[in-house]
């Protein structure tokens, strides 16, 4: 990155927290979600850099906010950076292990497997009433900043900072890691699997680890949700929760490392909206903008997208 | 002894309804290839059209009740002619030959607008069509009340696939549709009608979806939301049995059904997500289902 | 001489269809050994029985004496050969000179590495050295997809090279190139490969190619080898010639 983008980036930054303080705190709020879910959005493009949709990042995503909740509620940890980091780590753990499953499968495989884990573990978490609150969830009380308790009102101003120092630090080491040969080796899996391997690459070694990887920008969503919202249940694990960073995914597309976190923002703001002037109408408000936008936008986002044709990607090898 | 029997009841009437949910949506991934998430959306549209119709039926109480039965195939049937052919002319159309993902968003961004679309045109209030449920009686099965309306939806779902087969493989039409599953490319240069088979086959599921919906209206309140979990219901079905064969959503629906029954009443806690980890197993063993039809890519 | 592949009774049916049978072969370091055979002979076959892609139903293959049956094409690959195909395996969304530079950095060990650049100034120098060598150099930015059938060619062939493979096993280098730069392409490989002592097996369905470039020629027929000799002899004999009909 040269100096005018790093320029670039850091006002952006510093607008980014100048608005926090000026900006309503309902908008605030808006921004501070936006960002949070835009982290589980990052993790979906991963994905789909290595060639592969994800329909279960809810998994993910809710592991991490299950375990803050557990830590916060059952184990008394209180602190928000330590909390952070539980998150992630659950949610990884968790993906090393069915990763290990996962990363043999590609396609609707992939997709039809994770959602299948993904729902499987909404119904544990509606199921075990007893440990999970069953539908009713677990409400979220404030986490401590460095030991010390915060002021009620300072709260939302301070989940905003959070959410947007752990989206700044994730965007550079994300970054960094799709400039490297990881980075590039992943996206080479995409494009041709075969030459991987004729190059000495493990496949699946590159997906098991990008997998993971996703899984703990997924788990560290978690944790900004429900210290943004205050509250969590199952519904994180539903199918729609991850059909909804796999839409926005979509929209923002996969070429450029800060796109969904834009389209996440974006997503956040137009649903606000659209729920408060439509509220029974405003899914089919975002489904029609969806379709305008895939059908009317000539060239538009979708050439992003949109992989080579069949004929062009990893031939047929047998003589 | 008792306890088997109960399990095989419930697993035959869940698989009868399993059945009808998924075997639409196998039949429109076998023939245009796409995972149509709109589908319990289009369950839902079916379950209101029906609840509607008998509903207004039933203002006249002289009426002659079992037509009510006939109402709610002919609900399915409208809902499919009305929203299957413009749905797949005006938008699928465009979409085939493209990244699958691209095709997926298109659906899924139909699910939501059919979701409101249906909050709009029936309001949020629950639909009460219970009078097709009680009409046939009670029959007592190892010491349980069993309705005679289950049985008549097993039926169905008998009659919905033998009908299937025998349109699939005893008609003309039928044979261009298989040939178009084996080899969309080689039936176009066999001088194949493409689109007709392609809008034909996708009203037909559309039909199927909301059969199934139809039948479950009397069983249930009809609330919006309703068409969310049989998405993910039928999807589960299908991927057991293999992409695009109507047999292998039969055979799913059969082994799901049964595996739930007997969760539910020997292991209560499995219940919610059993179908999810028979559906792992499934993958994890034979991942092109127990009727292969779509290719698995493995490494 | 010393031998780096040691191919015995390699036997590989498809059905009622012999794709190897009992092939037994000895390549020495620094040969240029050219297959030829008509469609369907078990070339590609061959080349993917080797080199992992397929596992053999009998036989033994040993590259510098170690046991190759049973690896996967990746671990074949860190032994030391390289492969190119007969459609070009390319990574057609990244530009011709990020192609190369993953490939050098996966020979390098440094494929797993994700913090530091894949475009390191040292490993970029080096990529452009070896496009020069294989005259790509001037498409080094653009996508691999935008290059001409030719140029796919060669950027195939260069990723295998870049791995600094002791062994390369090419499959019809020059199919699809217009009779016009066939030679010429060939030219540029053989002054690359002999330049740098990579013994070199190729599979070729052009009879000129093989008698202009390779030591020894191997005729493949119905999964077996027929014939093992000099192209100067081989390709004279009338037997020959219409066991492999069709070429020319």
């Amino acid at each position: 990155m040269n100096r005018s983008m790093w320029g670039a980036a850091f006002a952006i930054l510093l607008l980014a927290i100048a608005l926090g303080v000026v900006l309503p705190s309902w908008v605030v709020f808006l921004l501070t979600l936006g960002l949070a879910k835009g982290l589980a959005v990052l993790s979906v493009v991963l994905l789909m850099r290595a060639g592969l949709v994800s329909f279960g990042q809810a998994l993910f995503y809710a592991a991490g906010a299950y375990a803050a909740g557990f830590a916060l509620r059952r184990a008394g940890i209180q602190e928000a950076f330590i909390l952070l980091l539980i998150g992630p780590l659950a949610a990884m753990g968790l993906a090393a292990l069915i990763g290990l499953i996962l990363s043999r499968y590609r396609e609707i495989f992939f997709g039809m497997l994770s959602l299948a884990f993904a729902m499987a573990f909404y119904g544990v978490l509606v199921k075990a009433y007893d440990i999970t609150g069953g539908t009713d969830g677990i409400g979220i009380p404030p986490p401590t900043v460095l030991m010390m308790p915060l002021a009620t009102d300072r709260l939302r101003l301070f989940t905003y900072y959070l959410a947007l120092g752990c989206v700044a630090v994730m965007l550079y080491l994300i970054r960094r890691y799709a400039h490297s040969p990881l980075g590039y080796a992943t996206r080479a899996v995409r494009e041709n699997e075969v030459r991987v391997a004729y190059l000495g690459g493990s496949v699946q070694r590159a997906i098991y680890l990008t997998y993971v990887l996703a899984a703990g920008l997924c788990g560290l969503s978690g944790v900004l949700v429900a210290f943004t919202v205050g509250h969590i249940d199952p519904q994180l694990a539903y199918w729609t929760t991850s059909g909804e960073f796999v839409f926005v995914a979509l929209l923002g597309g996969t070429s450029s490392v800060a796109a969904p976190l834009g389209s996440a923002i974006l997503y956040e703001v137009i649903k606000s909206y659209a729920f408060k002037y439509a509220p029974y109408t405003w899914q089919m408000v975002l489904g029609v903008i969806m379709l305008v936008i895939i059908f009317f936008l000539p060239g538009g986002l979708w050439t992003l997208v949109e992989r080579a044709p069949r004929s062009r990607r990893g031939q047929e090898v047998q003589g | 002894m008792n306890t088997l029997f109960i399990i095989l009841a419930d697993g035959l009437v869940y698989a009868s309804w399993l059945f009808l949910i998924g075997v639409g949506l196998t039949l429109i991934f076998g023939v245009l290839r796409i995972l149509n998430i709109a589908h319990g959306s289009l369950y839902a549209l079916g379950a209101y059209v029906g609840a509607v119709l008998v509903i207004a039926y039933f203002q006249d109480p002289d009426r002659w009740p079992f037509a009510s039965f006939f109402l709610l195939l002919v609900a399915a049937i409208l809902v499919g002619l009305v929203v299957g052919p413009p749905l797949e002319r005006g938008l699928l159309r465009r979409m085939y030959g493209r990244d699958p993902a691209l095709q997926l968003i298109v659906t899924y961004a139909v699910f939501l607008i059919l979701e409101d679309l249906i909050k709009v045109l029936f309001g949020v209030n629950p639909y009460y069509a219970y009078k097709p449920f009680g009409l046939l009686g009670n029959v007592s099965l190892a010491g349980v009340n069993y309705p005679y309306y289950y049985l008549l939806l097993l039926l169905v779902a008998i009659t919905a696939g033998v009908l299937l087969w025998f349109f699939v493989n005893r008609t003309r039409f039928g044979r261009l549709v298989i040939a178009v599953i084996h080899d969309a490319e080689v039936s176009t240069a066999l001088g194949i009608n493409l689109p007709r088979i392609y809008v034909t086959t996708f009203t037909l599921g559309v039909i199927l979806a909301a059969l199934g919906g139809a039948f479950t209206a009397p069983m249930i309140a009809v609330v919006p939301g309703i068409g969310v979990e049989v998405i993910v219901l039928a999807f589960a079905v299908i991927v057991i049995g293999g992409l695009g064969s109507p047999e292998g959503a039969a055979l799913g629906a059969l082994i799901v059904g049964l595996v739930r029954a007997a969760a539910v009443h020997l292991v209560p806690e499995l219940e919610l997500f059993i179908i999810y980890l028979v559906m792992a197993i499934v993958l994890l063993v034979r991942p092109q289902g127990l009727f292969a039809q779509a290719e698995v890519r493995r490494i | 001489m010393r031998a780096i592949l040691e191919v015995e009774n390699l036997t590989m049916h498809f059905g009622l269809i012999a794709a190897a049978e009992s092939e037994n072969v000895t390549v020495y370091e620094g040969e240029f050994v050219g297959i030829i055979g008509p469609n369907g002979a078990g070339k590609t076959t061959f080349l993917n029985l080797v080199t992992g892609y397929l596992r053999p139903q009998a036989g033994r293959v040993r590259f510098r004496g170690r046991d190759l049956i049973g690896l996967h094409p990746n671990q074949v690959t860190a032994l030391g050969i390289g492969r190119s195909f007969q459609i070009p395996q390319l990574f057609a969304g990244l530009s011709v000179l990020e192609n190369v530079l993953l490939a050098l950095a996966m020979a390098d060990g440094h494929g797993g590495d994700f913090w530091r650049r894949l475009h390191d100034p040292a490993r970029v120098e080096e990529a452009q050295r070896l496009l020069v060598r294989f005259g790509l150099n001037g498409h080094a930015p653009r996508p691999a997809a935008e290059l001409p059938e030719g140029g796919r060619k060669l950027l195939d062939i260069a990723l295998a090279f870049a791995l600094k493979p002791s062994l390369l096993l090419m499959d019809e280098p020059t199919s699809g190139v217009s009779a016009a730069e066939k030679f010429a392409l060939m030219d540029t490989l053989v002054a690359v490969l002999r330049e740098s002592k990579v013994t070199t097996i190729f599979v070729e369905h052009d009879m000129e190619v093989v008698r202009r470039y390779a030591d020894r020629v191997l005729v493949l027929s119905h999964g077996q080898i027929i014939a093992d000799g000099t192209p100067a002899v081989l390709l004279e004999d009338p037997e020959i010639r219409r066991a492999v009909a069709g070429w020319g």
